[in-house]
């Protein structure tokens, strides 16, 4: 782990230890609560599997009223508070604190209604997200945000982080397909935002609190909108002999008014690596390929389709290839869909970055990226959302030997910076956690960051919730500059911070 | 005004007029921030399209965005628009339009039912509503396509979240949270929003079917099928003869299902339509496209209810619920239509006083829905609450108010009392 710097761990809290187990015997059963070195393992990191720390120990609640409880013994007694789903965030959300209470939502594993007539289904935040389409695909329906985590990620960690896919460009992310929460906050209150309805009245509170990772309060219950499967989905596979190409392409494809259902770029590199390990049949001599998805009816999308041919080979396409059944154009997916393990088979380890571009820049940054791979003596592989902009740069290397993974935490950050300043974000899709939080600075000046936390303050005024992710630690964002300082006082000095 | 008040304010010179119309993002945030030292309680106005939509609050002064309008940028291919807030929609309208481009979510017009004509209002406006028209259940509401925006918080700090690309996590969603917040917790200044390519045509499925219970049937089952619908709503039979269309061959009440896209692909979803909810042709009109766009625009514009002299509320319920909930209200004289596929029922009201809007409100709640008055008579506004609250919720709100406006002076009791 490098120099990451966490909030300062308490130590009256690490040696009261036995008592807050006897205090969390009182709402829990004894066997939901792991303390032992072997039992909490487990929970020391998320997918961000870089960086690791235990936690004082972890409770498994199995009710709402059991969270409430918890969560109000711990801010009465100012002990940190880390909730968990399924520990698959890429940004460290759920890393714990080693003065933390983790809090794993894992027992929250049951789907509670499936309701057909308002098309949406009730779930516990522990159910996987791609369990809610199995849950109602038998009827034709299906859940629409589709992280490439899907088998495993959490609907409520969904939630937390606002979680994108490969259909978001049509469909939206979780916030877009997010109907009701029932959620508990730092000082117990239970409550719910929204419900079955579209919209809820008065302040966005179900909009403020998805994609606000853990910090201002626990998921309990979540109401997705469900939509009837496309009858027809056809994919186009198309290979380009340079990245500005396939740009173009996708420029085009957008301004000739076609939204399609999916549109992924992956360059020479991953393609090559995903085509080798899923043997899906990719063209794996171009630049840039390209995988256009249309859904639909038969007419529509077979006239779709036919357009984006045009407009493919308009732009100099090196191939291409339309799927002619369902299991064609899953094998087209195929490849795209393992490119995190085929990464894994090319390097120890790697690092997948998750900025956000306008699809214009999509040349300019990649040719970034390359300079600086050079740079940095580091391989990467490049995945792209074509459809809305979001950039998963792959970089690769060995966890184990630090210089690595110092170099790979700098080359990642220059990345991200190089996409705020084209006018694109820190993260489409992954979250800040604690992989961004110093990168901050780079999107928000301090009143932007000084009013998100205000707001973090009126809900958590002791800030026990999740501390030490999404916001900058000062000093860091101090030391590269970026913010002055005064005095040498840290910025937000009247916000508790541990 | 001391001198150095009046150094910081040089960017704004008459503060003496009730009404303050800055053309400059400083301006306004010297004006909120001189109203945030002395405590001057701020009215937020646009064109005045939703003014009368809230509850009534005293402030000193207005802070009319009008003035301060345009299009920061507009990227075609990168599906979005950055404006200044005070942009009119038509403005904005008439650019996009130049690129076969659209607000898809429809802003519900408010000018027929307040003064007898269009008024779109500005964008701050519609986004600090966020009252979205017919497409709401396919494409979201304001909420969901705003991407970013700049704005002044109620201590005049100019502050920002998002941006203009699609997907951004970056921080707290703040969008969202000003979106619908009525001008309570910042000022916008400037806004940047999704906009999507207009379809190539639009047809409208009319259903002839008499009753209530059926049409309300095929908006859910129209909903629920593959057709991928983007209208559906019930007209009853007293606002038949406000439709008179050459197309619109039915009697009685209006079932209208729109159905967008490329024609192949209208008409094919349309003949599947047709199928799926087991009529046959001679039960059905079909709206060719230029009928369609009036027939929806009417729905968005509530056209049924120009000039009108009732009282207006506006009930969302889960779908499911809208039937019973129709039935419940009956014995209070109203008349109704219902869009969103059955999600939202508009209801026309004789004789409201606050015992009546309260029982109607909590029919409204019981079956898992709720409501805000949206025309009332001002003897009535004073006593009665135009949008619904618990008590826990209003604790929350109250603190995120807070946050960004500890002075309470920005639109100060527009929603909430207190808030």
């Amino acid at each position: 782990m490098t120099s990451l710097q966490m909030p300062k761990v308490q130590q009256s809290i690490l040696s009261s230890k036995d008592k807050i187990i006897s205090e969390l015997k009182k709402i829990l059963n004894s066997n939901n609560i792991l303390s032992h070195e072997d039992e909490i393992r487990p929970y020391e990191t998320d997918a961000l599997a870089a960086y690791k720390q235990k936690p004082l120990l972890v409770v498994l609640p199995e009710t709402v009223e059991q969270v409430s409880e918890i969560l109000k013994y711990c801010n009465d007694n100012r002990i940190k508070v880390v909730p968990r789903g399924a520990g698959t965030g890429l940004s460290g959300g759920a890393l714990p604190l080693a003065d933390c209470v983790l809090l794993s939502m894992g027992k929250f594993n049951k789907i509670l209604e499936i309701d057909y007539k308002n098309r949406c289904v009730v779930a516990q935040p522990c159910v996987t997200n791609l369990a809610i389409t199995h849950a109602v695909q038998d009827n034709k329906f299906y859940y629409a945000p589709d992280p490439s985590s899907q088998l495993a990620c959490s609907i409520g960690g969904n939630v937390a982080e606002n979680s994108g896919g490969i259909h978001s460009l049509k469909y939206g992310a979780t916030t877009n397909n997010l109907l009701g929460i029932q959620v508990v906050l730092m000082d117990g209150t239970i409550t719910r935002f929204g419900g079955k309805t579209l919209d809820s009245e008065g302040y966005d509170l179900l909009g403020l609190m998805t994609g606000s990772e853990g910090l201002l309060g626990v998921i309990t219950e979540v109401t997705v909108k469900i939509l009837r499967s496309p009858e027809v989905a056809r994919a186009a596979l198309i290979g380009f002999s340079t990245i500005e190409d396939a740009g173009k392409c996708v420029s085009e494809i957008i301004a000739k008014g076609i939204i399609p259902a999916g549109m992924e770029i992956m360059d020479k590199a991953l393609t090559k690596a995903t085509n080798d390990y899923s043997k899906a049949g990719y063209p794996v001599d171009a630049e840039a390929m390209m995988i256009v998805e249309l859904d639909g009816t038969e007419a529509e999308v077979s006239e779709l389709i036919k357009r984006v041919e045009d407009i493919a080979n308009k732009n100099k396409c090196s191939s291409i290839k339309i799927s002619k059944s369902d299991e064609e154009r899953l094998k087209f997916w195929i490849g795209r869909k393992a490119a995190f393990p085929a990464c894994g088979d090319l390097a120890p380890d790697y690092m997948c970055m998750d900025g956000s571009i306008p699809r214009g820049k999509l040349a300019e940054v990649l040719k970034e990226i390359k300079r600086l791979s050079e740079k940095y003596s580091l391989p990467v592989a490049n995945a792209f959302h074509a459809g809305d902009g979001n950039l998963h740069p792959l970089i690769m290397f060995n966890a184990n030997d630090s210089e690595q993974l110092r170099k790979t935490e700098e080359f990642g950050s220059e990345i991200l910076k190089y996409c705020v300043k084209v006018g694109g974000a820190l993260t489409g899709e992954h979250g800040v956690g604690i992989e961004k939080r110093e990168l901050m600075c780079e999107a928000f000046n301090d009143t932007d960051i000084r009013q998100q936390i205000d707001i973090k303050v009126a809900l958590d005024p002791n800030s026990l919730l999740n501390p030490g992710k999404v916001f900058p630690i000062l000093r860091k964002c101090a030391e590269e500059g970026r913010v002055h300082v005064h005095g040498g006082k840290t910025k937000f000095p009247d916000i508790p911070r541990f | 005004m001391s001198m150095e008040e009046k150094q910081n304010f040089q960017t704004f010179q008459d503060f003496s007029s009730l009404v303050l119309k800055p053309n400059r993002e400083e301006t306004i945030a010297d004006i909120v921030k001189y109203c945030y030292k002395k405590n001057i309680p701020l009215e937020i106005c646009g064109l005045g399209s939703k003014k009368n939509i809230g509850r009534n609050f005293q402030s000193q002064k207005t802070l009319d965005l009008s003035n301060y309008s345009g299009i920061i940028k507009y990227e075609p291919e990168e599906l979005y628009i950055k404006v200044k807030s005070g942009t009119s929609i038509k403005e904005i309208k008439e650019v996009l339009e130049k690129k076969n481009q659209q607000l898809a979510f429809e802003p519900t017009d408010f000018g027929p039912l307040f003064d007898g004509k269009n008024n779109e209002g500005t964008i701050g406006g519609v986004l600090s509503c966020n009252f979205a028209g017919p497409r709401r259940f396919k494409v979201g509401s304001a909420r969901d396509h705003i991407l970013g925006f700049k704005g002044v918080n109620g201590k005049g700090e100019i502050i920002k979240s998002g941006g203009t690309v699609v997907k951004n996590v970056t921080g707290y969603d703040l969008s969202k949270v000003i979106t619908g917040s009525f001008g309570t917790l910042s000022v916008f200044t400037e806004i940047s929003i999704k906009v999507l390519p207009k379809p190539d045509l639009t047809k409208t499925l009319v259903i002839e079917n008499p009753h209530l219970k059926k049409g309300l049937e095929y908006l859910n089952a129209a909903l629920a099928s593959s057709s991928d619908p983007s209208g559906a709503v019930f007209y009853p039979e007293y606002f038949r003869n406000q439709f008179t269309f050459n197309d619109l061959t039915t009697e009685g009440p209006i079932t209208a299902i729109r159905i967008e896209g490329s024609k192949l692909s209208i008409d094919e979803r349309i003949k599947q339509l047709l199928n799926e909810l087991a009529i046959n042709q001679k039960e059905v009109s079909i709206l060719e496209p230029e009928q369609s766009n009036i027939f929806w625009e009417n729905t968005r514009c509530l056209k049924v209810f120009t000039n009108l002299k009732n009282d207006l509320l506006r009930a969302i319920v889960p779908a499911s619920e809208t039937f019973d909930l129709i039935n419940k209200l009956k014995p209070y004289n109203i008349k109704y239509f219902i869009d969103w596929g059955g999600n939202l029922v508009w209801l026309q009201i004789d004789e409201l006083n606050s015992n009546i809007l309260n029982e109607i409100k909590s029919i409204v709640k019981n079956f898992g829905g709720y409501l805000t008055a949206i025309k009332v008579e001002e003897s009535l506004k004073a006593t009665i609450d135009i949008f619904t609250i618990d008590d826990v919720k209003y604790k929350i709100s109250e603190k995120i108010k807070k946050s960004f406006d500890p002075k309470r002076i920005l639109n100060p009791g527009k929603m909430y009392t207190g808030i």
